[in-house]
């Protein structure tokens, strides 16, 4: 009897959590590696209160390289009136991990780049497919995600970036 | 605040509870609970024109959804899976439904615990890898317990213990790791500020399997042990590992006693606008299993990376890719990629990207020993020299350009050897020589609308001849698009009809959820995602897929 009072009061709690939809968070605890191969905590994560972009990306999905070359080009601009701070996370595996270095700094981008090379924070952030993108607030809560590329896509983004840094509210 | 956590998982340790489900309720709804689906269906059409079956149940289906619950210092996780049957090309030991991935992980500074199912990886995976590639039905999660400790900064130890999946049941052997990393920089002093940047690892893993075997005396425990470095200096990687297998007997190896071995090196260099990489591997008899009777991509214990470029256009990903093989190769490739500046010559006014890749493997180098009835040791093999069967070859261009705001294009030539005997198993066919050719145009009509094509050539004599891809693909962002394709075989011969794959679909995405409707022929072939292949037979038919995260 406890028993079973116990697991319906669970059920019960998990789904007032999910009904009260209350924004979820980054995970601060997965471990993810520099491109210089040093374990790192998602904790890391960090643009002093402004927001952020986390893009799953991988060097050999061209939709990925569509949107995050596409923002490259106007990447400067964003920064400099939002103050937005993309991350790339690249799930190559040990296939491919040692040519997204050479990819990104032969591409020029500034955003900074970590590896998920067994795709440990892609689960931790319920990714299914490349690309997609997360964006998060000054909190750390996400606020928008999407998934695959087309262009124009870059155009909406920004839309939510410029209202988050203004701080108007997401819905 | 953890004791209830811990309390709160009391359903799946089995701990007693009292009455305070008011405040436990709370507790509960401090985490955060999320997921994602996926669900894939296809309605079949028999199509004698490309040998496509009836298919008696009609429509098949696979889908899956994640629930991941985090609170603080604790996640807990399922996965439940069903597939009613599973879709052509799908392994039909999927059949079914059922919750085969389940887990609970403690984790603070210096700690983690994870009791259940877990993906994990030793360096490159050339020892133990377990991982998932879902688009392949390929999954060998391991079920057991994971502590991963760190003593201090840039240390880590892990252990782990296991059985693996298969389909919705476990392998018979037992899986057994430990694995360790060091980061110089870190723990010595001297070395904090040095611009040269180490890091050395070593694992060691050990399967367990009892020998039922009548014919030989197997070993039962099987043992295995890597050795790497990573070091960097200023924009200089250079990283090397060595994996050694102890005599591994199996239905892979013609139940040979002779050890594995395997070397992998590379160096990489990179700068603004520019970057290179270098990769080579020599693998010899190393492929690990926990059960040694399996086949297929079953019970892998390891991962060996295939040093190729991995392709997305379609003629060059499905047709002739390449695939590892983990009883003998010896390959590698180099990679070099820089951009041309605005405003010069070659460059243009937004400058130009341009991408060189060139790939090689050929067999290693062996002398047959003559002594399957006495020492089944099988062969030797000379470390420093190449075998004389060639398995591979590819040169590969890619220019990137943009020519205006509105129009961009990519174009790609390529140029294969592939040896199809060995790769896909087709003893006696001809060595395939093939030219591809992709032009990829995205031209933005107005704000938000574009449109993407592309055309192919794929150019051979052997095989099915060859083959010319067209594709429009028209997107609204950031929600619709609708794509039209057209693959013909207009080069068959031998009297080979020369068959259109014709295949529509449109979707509609909103935020993270997708929805997907397509209709038309699959080719019959070697689908390969991450160097795990898969023969799926030819289809005719709707499909429809629904992916969602939350």
């Amino acid at each position: 009897m406890k028993i079973k009072k116990s697991l319906t009061t669970i059920a019960f709690a998990l789904l007032t959590t999910f009904l009260s939809a209350q924004s979820n968070t980054v995970p601060k605890n997965i471990e993810v590696k520099t491109l210089d191969g040093q374990s790192v905590k998602t904790e890391v994560f960090e643009n002093d209160g402004k927001p952020i972009i986390i893009s799953f990306w991988a060097t050999w999905c061209s939709p990925c390289k569509r949107e995050l070359n596409a923002i490259a080009e106007v990447y400067e601009d964003w920064v400099d009136e939002t103050g937005v701070k993309l991350i790339a996370i690249s799930i190559d595996d040990s296939r491919n991990v040692s040519k997204v270095a050479p990819y990104v700094n032969g591409s020029g981008w500034e955003y900074e780049v970590y590896l998920d090379p067994n795709g440990d924070f892609k689960r931790a952030m319920n990714v299914n497919n490349v690309p997609h993108t997360f964006l998060i607030d000054g909190n750390g809560n996400i606020v928008w995600q999407h998934n695959s590329y087309t262009p124009g896509d870059e155009d909406e983004l920004y839309e939510l970036v410029k209202k988050l840094a203004n701080g108007e509210e997401i819905k | 605040m953890l004791k209830k956590s811990l309390l709160l998982l009391g359903f799946s340790f089995g701990i007693s509870y009292y009455s305070f489900s008011q405040s436990l309720g709370e507790t509960i709804s401090n985490g955060e609970l999320h997921g994602n689906f996926q669900l894939d269906a296809q309605y079949y059409n028999e199509d004698s024109v490309i040998g496509a079956q009836a298919v008696p149940e009609q429509l098949l289906s696979n889908g899956f959804a994640n629930f991941i619950y985090t609170n603080k210092n604790i996640q807990a996780g399922f996965r439940y899976e069903s597939y009613l049957n599973p879709m052509l090309g799908f392994p039909t030991g999927y059949k079914g439904s059922g919750i085969p991935y389940r887990y609970v992980t403690f984790t603070n500074d210096q700690l983690e615990v994870t009791a259940g199912n877990f993906y994990d990886q030793f360096g490159s995976g050339l020892i133990f890898r377990s991982y998932e590639e879902r688009g392949l039905g390929y999954d060998n999660v391991m079920d057991g317990f994971r502590v991963k400790y760190k003593p201090a900064k840039g240390v880590y130890i892990k252990g782990l213990i296991g059985r693996q999946r298969l389909f919705f049941e476990l392998g018979p052997g037992i899986v057994r790791g430990l694995d360790g990393e060091v980061f110089l920089n870190d723990i010595l002093k001297k070395w904090n500020e040095k611009a040269t940047k180490i890091t050395l690892g070593a694992s060691f893993v050990s399967k367990y399997q009892p020998d039922q075997n009548t014919q030989y005396i197997l070993p039962e425990n099987v043992a295995s042990y890597d050795l790497r470095s990573n070091i960097q200096y200023k924009k200089v990687n250079f990283n090397i590992e060595y994996a050694y297998k102890y005599n591994d007997p199996s239905a892979d190896n013609n139940f040979i006693y002779k050890p594995g071995e395997a070397l992998l090196a590379q160096a990489s260099y990179s700068k603004k606008g520019l970057g290179f990489s270098i990769s080579g591997l020599r693998v010899d008899n190393m492929s690990y299993r926990s059960d040694r009777n399996q086949g297929l991509t079953n019970l892998l214990i390891n991962y060996i990376p295939a040093f190729t470029r991995q392709h997305t256009y379609n003629l060059l990903a499905t047709l002739y890719p390449f695939a590892t093989q983990p009883l003998g190769e010896i390959g590698g490739q180099a990679e070099l990629i820089f951009k041309i500046k605005k405003k010069s010559l070659f460059g243009g006014k937004y400058g130009t990207k341009i991408l060189l890749n060139y790939s090689t493997y050929y067999n290693i180098d062996t002398v047959g020993l003559n002594d399957l009835n006495t020492n089944r040791l099988g062969y030797k093999s000379n470390y420093f020299s190449l075998g004389d069967e060639k398995y591979w070859e590819e040169i590969n261009v890619e220019i990137s350009k943009k020519f205006s705001k509105k129009l961009k294009g990519i174009f790609t030539y390529s140029n294969i050897v592939f040896n199809q005997d060995i790769l896909q198993g087709k003893p006696g066919k001809p060595m395939i020589y093939a030219n591809i050719g992709v032009i990829d145009i995205t031209w933005k009509v107005a704000k938000k609308h574009a449109v993407r094509t592309e055309l192919q050539g794929l150019f051979t004599h052997q095989d099915h001849g060859s083959w010319a891809t067209g594709l429009i693909e028209y997107t609204y962002s950031p929600h619709w698009f609708v794509a039209v394709m057209d693959q013909y075989n207009y080069g068959a011969s031998h009297g080979e009809p020369k068959v259109h794959y014709y295949y529509a679909s449109f979707g509609y995405i909103k935020n993270a959820n997708r929805i997907q409707i397509g209709y038309g022929r699959q080719r019959a072939g070697i689908f390969c995602v991450g160097g795990v292949c898969r023969n799926v037979p030819a289809a005719n038919g709707v499909t429809i897929s629904i992916t969602s995260s939350f």
